[in-house]
C-alpha cells in the first residue's frame, strides 16, 4: 500500500510538471500572445509596452519566465494579467459552485444511468431496450450548452419554474441552492447518462451470460439477489474508470460550457473568461488544478477497482 | 416412483436461423443413490436436458413439452417443467444441485468462496451469516480442502482447478440435495485430479444417498463411476442400460462407434484410431427418422422412420435402444476387426437382411 502511494505520487508529480510546461509553451507560442500588449492597456505607447515587458520579465528567456511563473504558482502569489487579483482567490471563489455542480450532476448521472442501463440490459432486444439506446445516443449527441439553453428557455424564461442562471451558496439555504442547481445538473448529466447507460448495458448483457451467473441461478438465489450481488458488482468496474476521469474533469473546471450558460461563476467559467482574455496565469493554474484532480481521482479509481475485484492488487 | 423422472421431454429454441430442436423426446429416470451417466458429444442435448431440469433454459425463445417429475422424501411430486419460477428458486440448490464443467468460471471471481457457499445456505434456510459461514467451512473440510477455515476467506483465483471443483461440490452439498447434476465435472481438470473428483462424487453418493446425473462425453469417466448409462445423439437417447451391458452388449450403431473410437491399452493399435465418419446433424434441420442414419454404415430403408426407444432383447427389459436392426444382426455386425466398432464404409446390402 505504501509503495502504491509513493509510486502514485511520483507519477502524479511527473504529470503535473509536463502539463505545466506544455500549457506554458502553448501560450508563449500562440500569435498575438504577448501579454505586455494587454497589460499596458489599449492606449499604451511603445514606451509603455517596453516598460511593462521589462517589469514583468517578458524579455527574459522562456525557461526563466517559466521558472519565475511556477515559483509564483507555488507560493500562491500568481496574479491575473487582467484583473490584478491572485488566481488562487478567484479559484477559491469559484470552487463552491463548481463542486456543487460536479457532485450533484454525478449523483444524478450515476443513478439514472445505472437504472437505465440495467433496465435496457435486462430487457435486451425489447422496445424498452431500443428506446433507452435511442435516448442514450440523443443524450450523447446533444451539446450541453444547447441542452442548457433549451432548459433555460423552457423552465426559466417561459415558465419561471427555475431561476435564470446564477449560483447561490448552500449557506443561503439548501432549498435556494438546490433550486438554482437543478437545471445545470440536468444539462451536465445528460451526456454522461447517455454514455454510462450504454456502457453499463453492454457489460451487464455480457455479465449475464457468465458462468458464475448461471451458478448463482443454480444455487436458487432470487433474481434480485443475483443482480445486486453478482451481476452489478462486476459490471460496475468499467464505469468506475470512466467516472474517475469525468468527475475529475468537472471538479477541475472542465464544465466550461454549462457553467457559462448558467452563469455559475465557477472555476469553469473562470477558465472561459481567462481563455478569451488570453490571461495566461489563471489558465496555467486552472489547468494544473484540473490535472491534480485527474491524478487524484485515478488513484482513487485504482483503490475502488481493487475493492470491487480482488484479482486486482494494489501492488506496484 | 423414481426420484427424478424425465418423461418425453422436448426442448426447442427459436433462433434467427429457425427452430433448434435441442432435446427431442428424451425419457429416463434416476433412483436415489444411483449414478446415471449421460454420454454424448457436443450438441447431443445432454447439457440442455440437465439445464432444463434445473429450469435454467427457460427463456422467451424456449419451448418445452413433456414432464420432469421430482419426488420428495415425503412422496410429494413436483413437475419441474410446470413449476413457477419462484417454486424453482426454492428447489434449485436445495433439492436439485448442479456442478458445472469449468470451475475456473463457475465461481464468482469477486466473492470469497466461503461467502459464496454461505449465500446458498442462506437462500434456502433461515440461518444467520455466522452459522452459514461455519457450515461452509465444515463443507470445505468435508470435500478435502486443507485449512478450510482459512481457505473459506480466499477468493476463487487463489485455488487450483481441482480445488475449485471441490469448492463447487461443497457448495452443491450445502443444502443436502436429493439430486446432484454434474455436467462434465472433470472435463476441465487434469487426469489425476479427475480421478479424485470422481471418487469424491462416489463417496457422497454412498454417504448421502443422493441421486447423481453425470453428464460427460468421456466413456472412461462413465466406466469408472456410473451404474447405468444413457447414450444421447442429436437430441435423443439412442441407447440406455446398465453399465456392464452397455460395454459388453451395446445394441445401437452409434454406441458401437463410440466404443470403437476409445483408445485401448489392452489391444494392439490397428493404426489410426477409428472415428465415426461424418458429423452430427444440425439441430435446426435434423434428418427425418433415425438421426444417426446419415452417418450409419448399417442404414437401410426403414431408417427413414423414427425408431422407438425399446428393449430389443426381451430377457433384458432395462436395456433400451432406438434402432431398426434386428437383434441378431446387431450382435453380428458390431464386431469389426475382432472388437466392437463401426466399419469405415458401408458394407452395402450386408445388413439389410434381418431387421427387427
Amino acid at each position: 500500500m505504501i509503495r502504491f502511494v509513493v509510486r502514485r505520487a511520483a507519477s502524479a508529480l511527473g504529470v503535473l510538471v509536463a502539463v505545466s510546461i506544455l500549457t506554458f509553451l502553448i501560450f508563449a507560442a500562440i500569435p498575438n500572445g504577448n501579454p505586455a500588449l494587454r497589460l499596458a492597456g489599449r492606449t499604451a505607447s511603445p514606451q509603455d509596452i517596453a516598460a511593462v515587458t521589462k517589469a514583468y520579465g517578458f524579455n527574459k528567456p522562456i525557461y526563466v519566465q517559466y521558472a519565475k511563473t511556477m515559483q509564483q504558482v507555488f507560493t500562491g502569489q500568481i496574479q491575473s494579467y487582467t484583473q490584478h487579483v491572485t488566481v488562487m482567490s478567484q479559484i477559491k471563489r469559484g470552487l463552491p459552485a463548481t463542486v456543487s455542480l460536479a457532485i450533484g450532476a454525478t449523483v444524478l448521472w450515476l443513478v439514472v444511468a445505472i437504472i437505465l442501463g440495467l433496465a435496457a440490459a435486462l430487457r435486451a432486444g425489447s422496445a424498452t431496450d431500443t428506446s433507452i439506446t435511442v435516448l442514450g445516443f440523443a443524450g450523447i449527441s446533444a451539446p450541453s450548452f444547447v441542452v442548457g439553453a433549451i432548459l433555460l428557455y423552457l423552465f426559466a424564461f417561459k415558465t419561471h419554474l427555475f431561476p435564470n442562471g446564477g449560483y447561490v451558496g448552500i449557506t443561503s439555504g439548501v432549498g435556494t441552492w438546490f433550486h438554482h442547481m437543478v437545471l445545470p445538473w440536468i444539462s451536465l448529466a445528460v451526456l454522461y447518462i447517455g454514455i454510462y447507460s450504454q456502457v453499463l448495458r453492454s457489460t451487464v448483457v455480457e455479465t449475464l451470460s457468465e458462468d458464475f451467473v448461471r451458478t448463482a441461478r443454480a444455487k436458487g438465489l432470487s433474481r434480485r439477489r443475483i443482480l445486486t450481488g453478482h451481476v452489478l458488482r462486476t459490471s460496475l468496474i468499467p464505469l468506475v474508470s470512466l467516472w474517475g476521469l469525468d468527475f475529475a474533469g468537472v471538479v477541475g473546471g472542465g464544465a466550461i460550457l454549462v457553467e457559462t450558460v448558467f452563469n455559475l461563476h465557477g472555476v469553469g467559467q473562470y477558465v472561459q473568461q481567462s481563455v478569451s482574455a488570453l490571461d495566461v496565469p489563471p489558465i496555467l493554474v486552472t489547468v494544473l488544478f484540473g490535472a491534480i484532480f485527474v491524478v487524484l481521482l485515478s488513484a482513487l479509481v485504482d483503490v475502488i477497482y481493487a475493492a470491487l475485484d480482488p484479482r486486482i492488487r494494489l501492488a506496484a | 416412483m423414481a426420484l427424478l423422472d424425465i418423461d418425453h421431454l422436448r426442448v426447442s429454441f427459436r433462433t434467427e436461423g429457425g427452430t433448434v430442436q435441442a432435446v427431442d423426446d428424451v425419457s429416463f429416470s434416476l433412483e436415489p443413490g444411483e449414478i446415471l451417466g449421460i454420454v454424448g458429444e457436443s450438441g447431443s442435448g445432454k447439457s440442455v436436458t440437465a439445464m432444463t431440469i434445473m429450469g435454467l433454459t427457460r427463456s422467451p425463445n424456449a419451448s418445452f413439452a413433456g414432464r420432469i417429475t421430482l419426488t420428495g422424501p415425503d412422496g410429494a411430486t413436483t413437475d419441474l417443467l410446470a413449476a413457477s419460477n419462484h417454486q424453482l428458486e426454492s428447489i434449485r440448490g436445495a433439492r436439485v444441485a448442479m456442478i458445472f464443467q469449468d470451475p475456473m468460471t463457475a465461481l464468482n471471481p469477486v466473492h470469497r468462496v466461503g461467502d459464496q457457499i454461505a449465500e446458498q445456505i442462506r437462500a434456502h434456510e433461515p440461518v444467520g451469516k455466522r452459522a452459514a459461514t461455519a457450515r461452509a467451512v465444515d463443507l470445505l473440510r468435508r470435500v478435502g480442502i486443507p485449512r478450510p477455515d482459512e481457505r473459506a476467506r480466499s477468493f476463487p483465483h487463489e485455488f487450483s482447478g481441482g480445488m475449485r471443483q471441490r469448492v463447487m461440490i461443497a457448495m452443491t452439498l450445502s443444502c443436502s440435495p436429493q439430486v446432484l447434476i454434474a455436467d462434465e465435472p472433470t472435463t476441465a481438470l487434469d487426469v489425476t485430479i479427475q480421478a479424485q473428483i470422481l471418487a469424491e462424487i462416489e463417496d457422497l453418493r454412498a454417504e448421502t444417498g443422493v441421486g447423481v446425473l453425470l453428464i460427460t462425453h468421456d466413456l472412461g469417466v462413465i466406466a469408472e463411476v456410473a451404474d447405468r448409462v444413457a447414450v444421447m445423439y442429436a437430441g435423443r437417447v439412442v441407447e440406455q442400460g446398465d453399465l456392464r451391458t452397455m460395454f459388453t452388449d451395446p445394441l445401437h450403431p452409434y454406441t458401437w462407434g463410440l466404443l470403437g473410437s476409445v483408445p485401448r491399452i489392452d489391444k494392439d493399435r490397428p493404426g489410426r484410431l477409428p472415428t465415426i465418419p461424418g458429423a452430427p446433424p444440425s439441430l435446426q434441420n435434423t434428418p427425418k427418422g433415425c438421426h444417426f442414419a446419415p452417418r450409419c454404415p448399417h442404414r437401410f430403408e426403414r431408417c427413414g422412420e423414427v425408431p422407438p426407444l425399446e428393449a430389443a432383447d426381451a430377457t433384458a427389459p432395462g436395456h433400451l435402444d432406438r434402432c431398426w436392426l434386428a437383434l441378431d444382426t446387431k450382435r453380428k455386425v458390431r464386431i469389426v476387426n475382432g472388437t466392437i466398432g463401426l466399419p469405415a464404409a458401408s458394407p452395402a446390402g450386408a445388413d439389410t437382411a434381418g431387421v427387427r
